[in-house]
């Protein structure tokens, strides 16, 4: 442990600690551009220079290792001089054009150049100007405030995995693109926005929108895949203007994918802001009182197990269990929260939940992937086997669909064979796995869409067994889900009771007239021509399939509209806070169906929040667990049967287009046409792809 | 002045073949066993206690560079790496060694590989060598085909292979890290130090670099003996050393000399003396363009060494005098080196990509006199804002030239700053 003096003040540090590290364990500033603390350090900004004894020049503070004996001061003339120093030579060619730049009063550069810049330039000569670049419907760029810090090119090539940006040419002609005028093919690439210390990489769709200090920042989580990232909402008045990460070690550490940050835009498109009732054929306008009443005309008479209800992939855990209560008053078993139709045993809360944690992938040195495709079911999930592959002796190996996954992987085959494979120790990964410390498997929620999920969750809990994945002190089984709603639909148990129907079975009853009524909240992606004569209520934000078939729709509140209890695939309960009120009269979906119960004369036992989630404690314990996981002990769920060939599928078929929201925003059309459908416009082009 | 006897570069200019023969005539590969198996520890303190330094510029200790590298390493290899980048304006003795000496070359490869416990060594030669490289690598043929090197190396046991690698003209590659990085196939950019390569350099493997000049000698100083190269030049400034000579010279020429030597002696009895006479000197370049020049007051007396030319505040570099006669503009050639260092800047570091730029503007406008004279003080200020403030020394490179000038001949700036101005003025009242 080398013990060091900064400043005067005695510091011991960890061995390997940078000066800039040990500083800011002692509260000392030290400015910086190019130093990030998840990159590697390329110590080129040279803003953080401070003095050291016996050095004969300042030396760079991100990159000096901390060692035994050495004197560092960081608050002397030879230190604000080198530091000023820089400060002008970043300013001499940069536009200064803060009053129209995004960036503007929250710029690294700024904020600095308070601190070392001079009040007048001594630079008499041109500026420097550089060319824009194209890097597809996300990132906007402005090259010419570029101070080349080189924090982008590192966080693509080593976060997101994806070597698409680097520098050429030499001196002041250096230039960050992307070659040639390619989009940058990653589902993270929104982050080269916080990343970039100033406002050349800038997000495209929020471009010349808001200055940041006009904006209410929401802290909340997002619920567009089942990872359920910390964000921050930014509002004006009525409007989302933008969705930022929020730094949580346990999931996202500081990153969000693309879709989580730039589909907000579909909360402004498409929204149901009253309700509709359905009269000659044609949904109207109508008022709650109207729409209330067409449900209880309809509703009221029919048997319970003629009722059903689905629930949808950005439901909160509250409405399901308002609506769950609310189906057991009328006397219905028929709900399910598995819209996709997935089977497998909801029995042991182990054998569906992430056990061993996102974060605990940087513990796993092998890993196996089962039936998914990380990069677009949990693109944060994918950064941390990212990560973990960096951090090097990580064997990967999949069963599925064999794609760029932005590390090295075996691929054992496309279908359930491949886990015979590897439980009959036939093939050569099954000595990986038992070799392995601390071996992990990752199954999609693609591998339980299928007829023989259940066997497909039992074969791959022997695989477990067999591998000692499971121990007292690791859990290395992981589901990883695609849906926000899921694991808290589960844990509540939205789940068809004694004798009632799940969701294939609702559908199908529906088709031969044995359900009269399905509530659908926020269910948008079941085969809605399936619904036959069914008269069907639709409660949710957008006027997606399920909205088109309804004969009532309800409107409800999107997850930034809404306080309201989330689970991710860890188990982790998580609340969101409403960022912005629902649009028009549209109301919180709990309260609604709060409201509709009393109409249908089981009127539900909650009237406040508190009073719901008390419930929720009530229902299953981990909810008193906000923002923790709840360990789930090992138990014997699935039961083996027969395996069918068919290959794995992944849920996700188009990673920007996945719910009611992004299917409705502008921004990720516009990516669906770059990176799925490879179409990039050549409009938007610079014209300098030669 | 330097006997003909004491002369290691007895083919630097070419009068004979550079084959192998011819080499074994002149002496290389004698008995090269011998010396190898007198042991790493005999090879690194000869050649410490030749007191050779460096000849690529720094001059620090080729004997204390080699004792750096760590002993006994196992779980990886080791590499000796041959900066044959030589790119600094001026400075063509490298390239001499290369196309008409290359066995002293590769036999100083062999030696000092062994002494650092190198399994490869790795010669970068600039990509406008490209008949010098192709020299090179005919001599590596012959030497593998004779046994010399590669497998059992001259009959030692010792396994050590030698890859040439063609840069592709960049100055900043000559940077020892910049030329690691660019052997690995990233752009050339200087790493941050520490760690030195000799902890991780290239592919992250306990690497020595050294200019070929340092190398060719070793076989030499180990033959002759340490006393020997001692013998020569001054202490701490010892042996000889090759002197580049060119610029308004009558005879521009290579010629290897004892360290120490009179810059004078040098230039009038090797170069022909300067054009039109010792008189009609105006200021010697006298290590390259990185280093600061010297007027001719200066160059009257002062000695070719590190430690002299540090005294009168330029320094030894490379060994390349460029000679400036009273024709030469002397702000266009200063200002013509700052083109120069913007061109060739890497552009990572802040002040370097910034500063080189921003100096070579002011300095074209100095040329013309169409600045004011507080700018030359300005012009000073962001020199040293440069200098010490960067990862590699081509900052320094890029300031020094400049500091230079304006210590020696800054009447002659102002001068024309006031011509500039009173032009205008006159003009102006037309």
């Amino acid at each position: 442990m080398p013990k060091l003096t900064i400043d005067g003040i005695e510091i011991e540090v960890e061995p390997g600690t940078s000066i800039l590290q040990a500083c800011e364990q002692l509260g000392i500033e030290i400015p910086r551009f190019c130093y990030h603390e998840r990159l590697s350090v390329p110590a080129n900004c040279r803003m953080c220079l401070v003095e050291m004894e016996r050095a004969p020049k300042p030396v760079a503070a991100c990159a000096m290792p901390c060692g035994d004996g050495m004197v560092v001061k960081t608050n002397t003339d030879l230190v604000h001089k080198a530091r000023k120093g820089v400060m002008e030579f970043l300013l001499i060619n940069h536009p200064l054009d803060c009053p129209i730049c995004d960036q503007g009063g929250e710029c690294d550069l700024q904020d600095q150049a308070m601190a070392y810049g001079f009040d007048r330039g001594r630079f008499g000569e041109n500026k420097r100007a550089v060319k824009d670049k194209y890097m597809g419907p996300l990132i906007r760029t402005e090259m010419t405030r570029c101070i080349h810090c080189t924090r982008c090119i590192r966080f693509i090539n080593e976060i997101a995995g994806v070597p698409d940006l680097g520098a050429v040419n030499r001196g002041e002609h250096m230039e960050i693109t992307t070659f040639v005028e390619k989009a940058i093919g990653s589902e993270m690439s929104g982050n080269l926005a916080d990343v970039c210390p100033v406002g050349a990489l800038l997000s495209k769709p929020y471009a010349f929108t808001a200055r940041p200090w006009e904006l209410r920042k929401t802290e909340t989580i997002d619920v567009l895949d089942a990872v359920g990232s910390s964000i921050r909402v930014d509002t004006r008045g009525p409007e989302v203007m933008r969705v930022l990460p929020r730094v949580n070690e346990d999931i996202n550490e500081e990153w969000i994918s693309d879709k989580t940050r730039f589909a907000y835009d579909g909360l402004k498109r498409q929204r149901l802001d009253r309700p509709y009732v359905r009269k000659d054929g044609k949904l109207q306008p109508a008022t709650w009182a109207e729409a209330f009443q067409a449900i209880a005309a309809k509703v009221k008479g029919v048997a319970g197990n003629r009722v059903a209800a689905i629930a949808g992939d950005l439901v909160d855990v509250e409405s399901m269990l308002a609506l769950k209560d609310l189906m057991a008053g009328l006397g219905s078993a028929n709900i399910d929260c598995r819209q996709d139709g997935a089977v497998f045993d909801t029995s042991s809360r182990a054998g569906y939940l992430f056990n061993s944690g996102i974060a605990g992938i940087e513990r796993a040195d092998v890993i196996l992937l089962v039936g998914t495709n990380p990069r677009w079911e949990g693109t944060l999930v994918n950064a941390r086997i990212r990560k973990r592959y960096l951090m090097g002796g990580l064997k990967v190996a999949v069963i599925g669909d064999a794609r760029d996954l932005t590390y090295p992987y075996t691929h054992l085959g496309t279908g359930p064979d491949a886990l015979q494979q590897l439980a009959d120790g036939s093939h050569a990964f099954a000595e990986a796995l038992k070799g392995a410390k601390n071996p992990m498997i990752i199954l999609g929620a693609g591998a339980f869409r299928r007829k023989d999920g259940v066997a497909v969750q039992a074969a791959v809990r022997a695989l477990a067994e067999t591998f000692n994945v499971v121990r007292e002190d690791w859990n290395g089984f992981n589901v990883l889900h695609s849906a926000a709603s899921r694991v808290g639909g589960l844990d509540i148990g939205f789940l068809p009771g004694q004798g009632g129907l799940d969701t294939a079975g609702i559908l199908a009853g529906a088709a031969d007239g044995s359900v009269d009524v399905v509530y659908l909240l926020g269910a948008d992606e079941i085969d809605a021509a399936k619904l036959g004569k069914t008269f069907v209520i639709y409660q949710g934000h957008h006027g997606d399939k399920g909205a088109h078939r309804a004969d009532v729709i309800l409107p409800g509140a999107a997850y930034t509209e809404k306080n309201a209890t989330y689970v991710n695939t860890e188990g982790r309960p998580q609340l969101a806070r409403l960022a912005a009120f629902p649009p028009g009269e549209a109301r919180e979906d709990w309260k609604i169906l709060r409201a509709l119960s009393e109409l249908l004369g089981t009127k539900l036992p909650y009237d406040s929040l508190p009073q719901l989630r008390q419930r929720m404690v009530e229902v299953n314990p981990v909810f008193g667990k906000v923002g923790s996981v709840v360990p789930a002990p090992w138990g014997s769920f699935g039961s083996a049967g027969a395996l069918d060939a068919a290959p794995f599928v992944s849920p996700v078929a188009n990673y920007y287009m996945t719910d009611p929201i992004s299917r409705a925003s502008v921004t990720m059309a516009r990516c669906t046409e770059t990176f799925v459908k490879s179409a990039e416009s050549a409009q938007e082009r610079t014209g300098t792809h030669g | 002045m330097l006997r003909d006897e004491d002369r290691i570069f007895t083919n630097l200019y070419g009068f004979q073949s550079f084959g192998l023969d011819a080499a074994k005539k002149r002496g290389d590969w004698d008995n090269t066993k011998a010396l190898i198996e007198k042991g790493k520890e005999w090879i690194i303190e000869q050649v410490k206690e030749s007191g050779l330094r460096g000849r690529g510029g720094a001059g620090f200790s080729t004997g204390m560079k080699w004792s750096f590298m760590p002993k006994n390493v196992t779980d990886k290899p080791v590499y000796l790496v041959i900066n044959a980048d030589e790119g600094e304006p001026g400075t063509c003795k490298d390239r001499d060694i290369l196309r008409h000496d290359p066995h002293k070359l590769i036999e100083g490869c062999l030696i000092a590989g062994f002494a650092i416990g190198a399994s490869a060594c790795y010669i970068y030669i600039r990509g406008e060598f490209y008949n010098e490289g192709s020299n090179v690598q005919r001599a590596i043929d012959e030497a593998y085909a004779a046994g010399l090197i590669g497998k059992n190396a001259c009959g030692t046991g010792y396994d050590y292979d030698i890859y040439i690698h063609r840069g592709a003209g960049a100055y900043i590659c000559g940077e020892e890290t910049a030329l690691i990085e660019s052997i690995e196939g990233k752009k050339g950019q200087p790493r941050n130090k520490p760690p030195f390569p000799a902890q991780a350099g290239l592919y992250s493997c306990p690497t020595t670099v050294n200019n070929v000049e340092s190398i060719a000698v070793v076989p030499t100083i180990l033959r002759r003996g340490a006393a020997w190269f001692a013998g020569l030049g001054r202490p701490k400034n010892t042996g000889t050393k090759l002197f580049c000579i060119s610029g308004h010279v009558n005879k521009p020429c290579n010629v290897e000399e004892e360290m120490g030597i009179p810059l004078k002696e040098l230039i009038e009895k090797h170069a022909g003396g300067v054009r039109g006479g010792w008189d009609n000197l105006l200021a010697i370049i006298p290590g390259g363009s990185s280093v600061p020049l010297l007027p001719k007051s200066i160059c009257d007396t002062v000695l070719m060494d590190f430690d002299s030319l540090r005294e009168v505040r330029s320094g030894l570099g490379t060994a390349a005098v460029i000679v400036m006669d009273k024709s030469t503009d002397v702000v266009k050639a200063i200002a013509r080196l700052s083109q120069f260092y913007a061109h060739e800047s890497c552009g990572q570091c802040t002040p370097c990509r910034e500063g080189t730029g921003w100096m070579n503007r002011i300095m074209q406008r100095m040329v013309t006199g169409n600045a004011r004279v507080e700018e030359i003080d300005m012009l000073l200020d962001v020199t040293k804002q440069i200098e010490g403030h960067t990862i590699c020394a081509l900052g320094d490179a890029a300031a020094w030239p400049i500091q230079g000038l304006f210590r020696h001949f800054r009447p002659e700036v102002e001068r024309r700053i006031h011509e500039y101005r009173n032009a205008a003025k006159s003009l102006a009242a037309e």
